[in-house]
C-alpha cells in the first residue's frame, strides 16, 4: 500500500519540478518584458502546489500525522503572487510605456500610473 | 445582539484568524485553539476603525463556487502557459494590451477580480484607469482581444457582481 503512495508522491514531485522548470525557462525564452512576467506568475503556482500536495501526502502516509501547514503556503501564495506581478507590471508601464503605446482607458482619461499631480487638482 | 456585534465586529475574520493560527501551529491542542480565538477576537476589534464600510458578502455558496472555478482555471492556466512557453515560437505569439471596462465598484471586488485575472490563463493585470472604470490587462497570446475581454466579464465579473453587489 505504502508503495502506491510513494509513487503518487513521486508523481506530484515530478509534476512540480516540470512546472517549476517551465516557469524559469519562460523567463529566458519569452522575448519581451511583460510576457516574461507571465511564466513565473502562473507556471510556478502548480509547481509549488505539487510540492505542497506531495508534502501533505508524505506526512500523512509515512509519518502518520496530519500536516496542513501547506494549505497556508498556498493561501499566502495566492495572495502575494498577483500583487507582486502587479507591482512589476506597474514599474514596466511607468518606465517603458507612454499613454500613446497603451490602449485608451475607456471612459476615463488615462491609466492610474500616468496620473499627474495637476490632474488631481483639476478634478 | 448589539453587545455580540461589538465584541465580534467581524465574525468571519474571527473564524479565519483562528483557523490560520491553528494551521500555523500545525498541531491541534486546546492551548492553540484558545490563543487562536484570542487573536481572532482581538485583531478584528483593534483594526475595526480601518474598515469603516466593508462590503457585505451576499451569498456564501457563490463564494465557494467562485473559488472552485478559479482553482480549476489556475490549473488549466498552468498547462496553457506551459504549452505556450515550451512549444510556441516567439514570432507566432501575439502579446498585447487589452482594456477591460469593469462594472464592479467595490474596491475589494476589483482587487479580487484583478488578482483572479493575474492567476488565470495568459492574462495579467497591469493597471487601473484613473477613476477605476477600466482594467489594463496584458495578454501573453491574444489573437482575439475581444474574446478575452468577454470571457473575463462573463466568467469572473458576473460571479463577483453576484457576490459583492
Amino acid at each position: 500500500m505504502e508503495q502506491y503512495f510513494d509513487i503518487l508522491i513521486a508523481f506530484f514531485l515530478v509534476v512540480a519540478g516540470l512546472f517549476g522548470f517551465v516557469g524559469s525557462f519562460g523567463l529566458i525564452k519569452l522575448n519581451d518584458q511583460m510576457s516574461r512576467l507571465h511564466a513565473p506568475t502562473k507556471a510556478t503556482t502548480l509547481g509549488v502546489g505539487g510540492v505542497l500536495i506531495a508534502s501533505i501526502l508524505h506526512s500523512a502516509v509515512s509519518e502518520h500525522h496530519l500536516s496542513l501547514h501547506e494549505l497556508l503556503i498556498t493561501l499566502f501564495l495566492f495572495l502575494t503572487a498577483p500583487i507582486t506581478a502587479n507591482f512589476i507590471a506597474k514599474v514596466h508601464v511607468h518606465r517603458h510605456q507612454t499613454p500613446e503605446t497603451l490602449p485608451p482607458a475607456g471612459e476615463d482619461s488615462t491609466w492610474a500610473t500616468f496620473m499627474t499631480e495637476d490632474k488631481d487638482d483639476e478634478s | 445582539m448589539k453587545l455580540l456585534a461589538r465584541i465580534f465586529p467581524h465574525p468571519h475574520l474571527t473564524i479565519l484568524l483562528t483557523v490560520v493560527w491553528l494551521l500555523m501551529v500545525n498541531k491541534f491542542s486546546l492551548n492553540s485553539l484558545v490563543f487562536g480565538l484570542f487573536l481572532g477576537i482581538v485583531i478584528p476589534f483593534l483594526t475595526r476603525p480601518y474598515w469603516p464600510d466593508r462590503p457585505q458578502l451576499l451569498s456564501w455558496p457563490r463564494v465557494v463556487e467562485y473559488v472552485l472555478v478559479v482553482l480549476w482555471d489556475i490549473v488549466v492556466a498552468n498547462f496553457i502557459v506551459a504549452r505556450i512557453v515550451l512549444f510556441k515560437p516567439n514570432a507566432k505569439r501575439s502579446p498585447g494590451w487589452v482594456c477591460v471596462p469593469i462594472e464592479l465598484r467595490a474596491p475589494e471586488a476589483i482587487t479580487v477580480l484583478a488578482g483572479t485575472i493575474t492567476m488565470t490563463p495568459g492574462t495579467l493585470t497591469a493597471d487601473l484607469s484613473d477613476e477605476g472604470h477600466c482594467l489594463l490587462i496584458h495578454c501573453l497570446d491574444a489573437p482575439d482581444p475581444a474574446a478575452i475581454r468577454d470571457e473575463i466579464k462573463q466568467r469572473y465579473e458576473r460571479r463577483l457582481k453576484e457576490i459583492f453587489e
